[in-house]
């Protein structure tokens, strides 16, 4: 901080920008710009502009190439239809459950606790897990079986289905957490105050709680929607990666890796970007249509 | 569980309206709860049976194998050189928290303390690399590592995983931050201390238990980040979950119980940590990254 300043006008001109708040303590952010600058806006950029550079044909080819190979479209398709009805899954459930549960009660900590297991597995574990535990020998079809409930083993693993499951796992747990965060920055005196008005639990809920659990709504279902739509070691491991979870990851990591088309494999890193950014902003407008003050659960 | 659901009312004399209220709610409470049950015992299933199998000589169409050894552990000991895979990860885990609390804390200071023009775009800036999908910028992030030659080996592994790092350490930080009172500095900065003693003798020692929760979030997150490192590490440089994927689909060569015994290994590994990790944070703190940001 000491030491002889430099000439007279450098410091009327560093007197003048510390007016505005910028002196050298934001050298203090330089490392962590400068970071994130070379390793994630340079490699963006750069995968955008490497997207529109094809190894063959002019700056879209590499666009066209995927918009009009159908087995190529069609992961937006298979990604969207996993991602979605596990994230609407995965929130809807965890409102009843978190708001039942928003209380004190014995063993909370426990729940919550034990909530937190799967999330910290990790998508391969649970893939492992599901293999074993819903396979055609394991437990689940197995007391299925022994119940009289089915006469033949239900197919779970490698479809639709053990991605699918894969997904409620790792991700309810993660909404529940969220939204009973959410549920508990929520007055309790609002409540209380619409209780003595005479309004029933239900009336209580839906005119109170929900319109103030919204916003946090939102904002949990777009979290649990990018870990949905970025699936992919559960895709490949527990579903079947060449047909009906070929989701759009798979084909980005396919034209990199397997075919090391990185153009291609940019374009289709940006396009999945584009989709997932189009949904969250859907998402968000919406939740800007709802209060989102101090007392509400915000996200 | 009938124990935990009737808990907390019993006491008080029922006036009507809580008479009619308990009637309404039984059922709804008996069919969350039996959901909640309904999740538990399947994630219970799906890791005992991981556990049971990478304990079982030999488990065929049989509700438990037909004896118990410990050879798969040895075998996924040997086979999947478990030993430097350990390593890799301990060095990787170790390189990024250090490096990310290295570059993240001071600009979490200057974010908390400090306002300046362009600071939300510089906060949206830091926010987008948790917002976004590993997977998304993964590849063009690979690319690049690729084409200066740093992955494929350990640089290129702590690199991509400092990148969601980094921010995850400058949002959790801030709060903390915002906490200690600024007189605090400024009765230090009287007594002739200057920034970098300010920093080290008094801030750092008050923000010990913030660097320890960001800290141990971080060592969480990159234990468990499959996605970069898959995408940037080379043969050698391997972290558990990324060897754990390869051995798992390349399963057809290997017995089934051995990756098992692997998968054991990575998620006792993982317990650990959680233990470790809750003891200084709070379980949403480990989902709700994001929460403590300000509106945009």
């Amino acid at each position: 901080m000491s030491g002889p300043g430099p000439g007279r006008p450098l410091t009327h001109w560093r007197h003048r920008l510390a007016e505005r708040g910028v002196d050298r303590q934001l050298w203090l952010l330089v490392p962590a710009l400068v970071f994130v600058i070379a390793l994630f806006l340079y490699p963006f950029f750069y995968g955008l502009t490497l997207s529109f550079q094809p190894t063959t044909g002019g700056p879209f080819s590499d666009y066209v190439r995927f918009f009009s190979d159908s087995y190529e479209r069609g992961t937006i398709w298979i990604t969207l239809r996993i991602a979605l009805p596990a994230a609407l899954l995965n929130v809807l459930a965890a409102v009843p459950i978190a708001y039942r549960m928003r209380g004190r009660f014995r063993g909370k900590r426990l729940v919550t606790t034990l909530l937190v297991v799967p999330i910290t597995l990790g998508t391969v574990l649970t893939a492992q897990g599901l293999l074993n535990f819903l396979g055609p020998t394991g437990w689940f079809n197995r007391i299925l079986l022994a119940s009289n409930l089915v006469d033949e083993p239900v197919r779970l693993t490698h479809n639709y289905w053990g991605v699918f499951f894969s997904l409620v796992i790792t991700g309810f747990p993660f909404a529940f957490l969220l939204v009973l965060s959410y549920l508990s920055g929520i007055d309790p005196t609002l409540e209380r105050a619409a209780a003595t008005l005479g309004a029933d639990w239900r009336r209580r809920f839906t005119r109170i709680t929900l319109p103030l659990l919204m916003p946090g709504l939102a904002t949990t279902f777009c979290l649990t929607f990018v870990l949905a739509f970025s699936v992919f070691p559960s895709a490949v491991l527990v579903g079947n990666p060449a047909g009906e979870t070929r989701v759009i990851s798979l084909a980005a990591y396919q034209a990199a890796y397997e075919q090391y088309d990185y153009p291609y494999a940019s374009a289709i890193a940006m396009i999945m970007g584009f989709v997932e950014l189009v949904i969250i902003a859907v998402v968000l407008a919406a939740r800007g249509r709802f209060y989102t003050g101090s007392t509400g659960g915000k996200g | 569980m009938a124990t935990t659901t009737h808990a907390p009312p019993a006491r008080h004399p029922a006036t009507s309206t809580d008479r009619r209220r308990r009637i309404a709610a039984r059922p709804a409470a008996w069919i969350v709860w039996g959901v909640v049950v309904f999740f538990f015992l399947n994630l219970l299933g799906v890791v005992a049976s991981v556990l049971v199998s990478s304990f079982g000589r030999r488990w065929f169409d049989t509700w438990l194998p037909d004896g118990y050894t410990t050879d798969w552990y040895a075998r996924a000991w040997d086979e999947f050189a478990l030993l430097q895979v350990i390593v890799v990860t301990l060095e990787v885990s170790v390189l990024v928290v250090g490096l990310s609390l290295v570059i993240g804390v001071p600009a979490a200071y200057a974010l908390a303390r400090r306002s300046f023009p362009g600071k939300r775009l510089i906060f949206l800036v830091f926010l987008l690399p948790i917002l976004m999908p590993p997977i998304t910028y993964g590849i063009p992030l690979a690319t690049v590592l690729y084409k200066f030659g740093l992955a494929g080996h350990m640089s290129g592994v702590v690199l991509a995983n400092l990148v969601p790092s980094v921010p995850f350490v400058i949002l959790t930080m801030t709060p903390f931050i915002e906490q200690i009172d600024p007189r605090i500095e400024s009765a230090a900065r009287m007594c002739g201390a200057g920034l970098r003693t300010v920093f080290l003798r008094v801030l750092t020692p008050l923000l010990v238990p913030g660097i320890l929760a960001s800290a141990i979030l971080v060592l969480v997150r990159t234990v468990g980040m499959f996605e970069l490192t898959f995408l940037t590490a080379g043969p050698d440089s391997q972290t558990l979950v990324v060897a754990l994927y390869y051995s798992m689909s390349a399963s057809g060569i290997r017995a089934q119980q051995s990756v098992d015994a692997m998968a054991v290994i990575y998620t006792s590994m993982m317990l650990v940590l959680l233990v470790v990790a809750l003891r200084y944070v709070n379980p949403t703190q480990l989902v709700a990254q994001v929460k403590d940001e300000p509106e945009h």
